[in-house]
């Protein structure tokens, strides 16, 4: 039982690490278009070309991770969103392979197009799969056993837009700590009426989730959750002033951390709505655990090896800090 | 179709394109990682130079590699989720385990491996490469355990349908794993040797930048030299270990369809074309008693036929027959090529043969070539089982519609078509465009006592 809660635990740690670390790098080739030339551009690029790939690879970790402690999860979701998620995938594809190939290519306007659009369907169609997870996915006997279209509603269409609003606030107010002059004022003012229309997302989405699965509010008002649950708005609200407050004043590093406690505020709210299901609207996380063997062995993994893995991604970043000057050239 | 045979051809196709570039990953990183370090240890502009020569390359094949990979951990669960269920205990912590230390590792320093000359010491720099290096490998220690898991299933007990783990041990080293690893990383070594022999091969031919060829070629040879034989002789490992613990796969192979009698030991079908319906060969040419003798190592020992198993648990020996076939020529051609490459050597003719240097270019594609065929003829061989002996491909598929199948697979056979394309354009303009000489070496990166390339290019001409 208690390793089922370290697991979840972990599990959600990974998925937000994810989301945090690929959104901005997502959000970096979603503002793309808004850059005047390749200068501008091939300088966008640098400032994640060192690490978008350990940022990526938190994703192909938490699959893995799932398949090995919540393999139902696992089994169930990724049937069930089959498009969605492999839509997921074509944009990842063509995002990470315009990295190199851009950097080779003598017309570069082609990767510039499959960098920006590989994220933009990257973004949308995880915020799909979010949806759709959220709306609760149909299952008999713990397997899938909707259609292949089940994931497709207005709902899930709005959480994909709204991950793109999300991805661009990420990515922008990153933009403003590694850049400086023309790109750094228009990630300002990106960041600025991003951080808006995020805030009124996250309302849309709160006040929309409880009638797609009346279970949700159910649990958020029960106890104990009832006791805490007011702060996830409250830290929500406080983030989105401090965010409005920091890019006002101009401040370079705030901006980005008032996003990801913003960021953070939404996935806590959700988690604690979802709370104790792995699967809406049926499977709790007991039913979808693994063997308690399987949970133990990974675990160890992750306890080993898990904070060498921070430890030197930290370092990584560490080695890049700073702006990203144009002659710092590619490799 | 159904969705099984649907399912079946995108996982084959997207793993035989995405196999492609981590063999190259793995071996080009280990050329990379004694660049570097010879390049600290002689102070020789030359290795800096070669490093950031091949390095590009190293770069380009990563990214397709990465991405490409991503979609199989996916596929597990998107179209095969009846397997993924059953068998998730024993062998989905092997895939954590691999993110956890393979895929964090090789992502983690890529990052300053790449970008980060201006700014770490070249030590760091060295030890980067090192750590991406044994990511790559590591990666492929913890896969082949998951996939030689498939062919000799251990450390479980069947619970319900469901493969319940008793020892990880025992999972992870399974009767077919230590073969299977080398098999696959000795081929993802000797196939990179090649690569950058054949590319080396090229540029001295036209007669360009040729110190710095000549020396990448030597390097590449020296490397090709331990794999060739060592490939060789672990393949037959390989073999033997299929005889023992999977002997229906080893029949289809050698498209052996009687056993042996008493007595007397079994041919080698050096050609044939399998009839699976007849049960028989035709345009058959055999080495009498051969085969009893390279599995069994004794004229006359028992090598049980085809026909011993029942129809539906035989796999395709028209396919296996011939993709193991060519897989051997090009170990054996390999091999062949390496003791030409002696005798030029001992006659100190091996930068100057033409005829050797347009062998080297016209057979560096074979060995990618070997290990498709190679995955093939173990993959296919495992057919009718995803665990083998004990769960069906065909109760293997998640319960979703074909149609969905027949979307992705037609967007997979576009989008990596366009990819692979793309791949091929930019590292052939990558190579054409050649080494760079000139450009300053970061201050970071300089030596003290360095020898820069003028003199070790006279140096060489010396020799």
């Amino acid at each position: 039982m208690a390793l089922i809660h370290i697991w979840i635990s972990l599990v959600g740690l990974v998925v937000i690490l994810y989301v945090m670390l690929d959104g901005f790098t997502l959000g970096v080739g979603l503002l793309f278009p808004g850059a005047k030339d390749e200068e501008e551009r091939n300088l966008m690029m640098n400032t994640i070309a060192p690490v978008w790939d350990a940022n990526q690879t938190w994703i192909v970790f938490g699959g893995g991770a799932l398949f090995a402690v919540f393999p139902l999860i696992y089994t169930v979701l990724f049937s069930a969103l089959y498009i969605p998620l492999l839509t997921f995938l074509f944009g990842l594809i063509f995002r990470g392979v315009a990295f190199e190939f851009r950097a080779t290519s003598s017309r570069k306007v082609q990767w510039n197009r499959a960098f920006f659009w590989g994220s933009l369907v990257a973004t949308f169609a995880q915020g799909l799969t979010l949806g759709a997870y959220i709306s609760g996915i149909r299952t008999v006997n713990n397997r899938f056993a909707g259609g292949a279209f089940d994931w497709l509603s207005p709902f899930s269409v709005t959480v994909g837009a709204a991950l793109i609003a999300g991805y661009i606030l990420l990515g922008s107010t990153y933009l403003i700590i590694k850049t400086e002059g023309e790109i750094q004022r228009r990630a300002y003012r990106q960041a600025t009426w991003a951080a808006w229309i995020v805030a009124g997302f996250m309302l849309l989405v709160s006040a929309w989730t409880p009638s797609v699965d009346p279970a949700i509010v159910e649990r958020w008002f029960s106890h104990p959750r009832i006791q805490f649950i007011w702060f996830f708005p409250v830290m929500g609200s406080a983030a989105f002033l401090f965010l409005l407050v920091s890019l006002k004043r101009r401040y370079e590093v705030y901006p980005f951390l008032a996003s990801l406690s913003l960021c953070l505020s939404a996935y806590l709210g959700l988690e604690a709505a979802i709370y104790p299901m792995a699967i809406p609207p049926h499977m709790t996380i007991y039913e979808a655990a693994a063997q308690t063997e399987a949970m133990i062995f990974t675990l160890w993994g992750v306890g080993i090896v898990l904070p060498v893995v921070l430890g030197y991604t930290i370092y990584s970043y560490s080695v890049f800090r700073g702006k990203v000057t144009a002659e710092e050239g590619y490799h | 179709m159904d969705v099984v045979t649907l399912s079946r051809i995108q996982f084959g196709l997207t793993t035989a394109f995405h196999i492609l570039f981590p063999t190259l990953t793995i071996g080009l990183a280990i050329f990379l990682v004694v660049i570097e370090f010879l390049w600290l240890k002689t102070r020789k502009e030359i290795y800096y130079r070669m490093y950031r020569f091949w390095v590009r390359i190293f770069a380009i094949n990563f990214g397709v590699g990465v991405v490409s990979g991503i979609t199989l951990e996916f596929q597990f669960g998107t179209n095969f989720a009846l397997f993924s269920e059953a068998v998730a205990n024993v062998i989905a912590p092997l895939m954590a385990y691999e993110g956890m230390t393979a895929f964090f590792l090789e992502a983690g320093f890529l990052g300053i491996m790449l970008f980060g000359w201006n700014r770490v010491s070249p030590t760091i720099h060295f030890f980067s490469t090192c750590m991406v290096a044994a990511g790559a490998s590591l990666s492929a220690f913890w896969i082949m355990a998951a996939n030689a898991w498939m062919h000799t299933p251990a450390g479980f007990e069947l619970v319900d349908g469901r493969f319940m783990v008793t020892s990880y041990w025992d999972a992870i080293f399974n009767p077919a794993f230590p073969t299977h690893l080398a098999h696959m990383l000795m081929a993802s070594y000797e196939t990179s040797a090649f690569a950058v022999a054949g590319i080396s091969a090229w540029y001295l031919l036209k007669g360009e930048k040729v110190p710095f060829f000549r020396r990448s070629l030597a390097l590449a040879l020296i490397m090709a030299a331990v794999c060739a034989p060592l490939q060789v002789l672990i393949g037959d490992l390989r073999g033997l270990n299929v005889a023992e613990y999977q002997p229906a796969k080893l029949a289809a192979m050698e498209a052996h369809w009687e056993t042996n009698p008493e007595g007397r030991g079994a041919d080698f079908v050096a050609f044939a074309i399998p009839d699976m319906e007849e049960e028989k060969n035709h345009f058959e040419v055999v080495i009498p008693e051969l085969l009893s003798l390279l599995i069994t190592h004794s004229a006359d020992g028992q090598i049980k036929g085809l026909k011993e198993f029942p129809r539906d648990e035989r796999p395709n020996a028209l396919v296996l027959f011939w993709t193991f076939r060519a897989m051997v020529a090009v170990g054996f051609l390999y091999l062949l090529v390496m003791l030409w490459a002696l005798v030029l050597f001992l006659k100190k003719r091996l930068y100057d043969t033409p005829a050797f240097l347009k062998t080297l270019i016209v057979i560096q594609p074979l060995g990618f070539i070997a290990t498709i065929m190679g995955w093939i003829t173990s993959e296919m061989g495992r057919q009718p089982w995803t665990v083998y002996g004990l769960m069906r491909t065909a109760d293997s598929a998640s319960p979703i519609a074909a149609g969905n199948v027949v979307w992705s697979l037609t967007l997979f056979v576009l989008f990596f078509g366009l990819i692979g394309a793309s791949f091929f354009y930019y590292i052939f303009k990558t190579l054409k465009k050649g080494p760079d000489m000139d450009s300053e070496i970061p201050p970071v990166q300089l030596l003290a006592g360095m020898e820069p390339f003028g003199e070790a290019q006279e140096s060489m001409e010396v020799k």
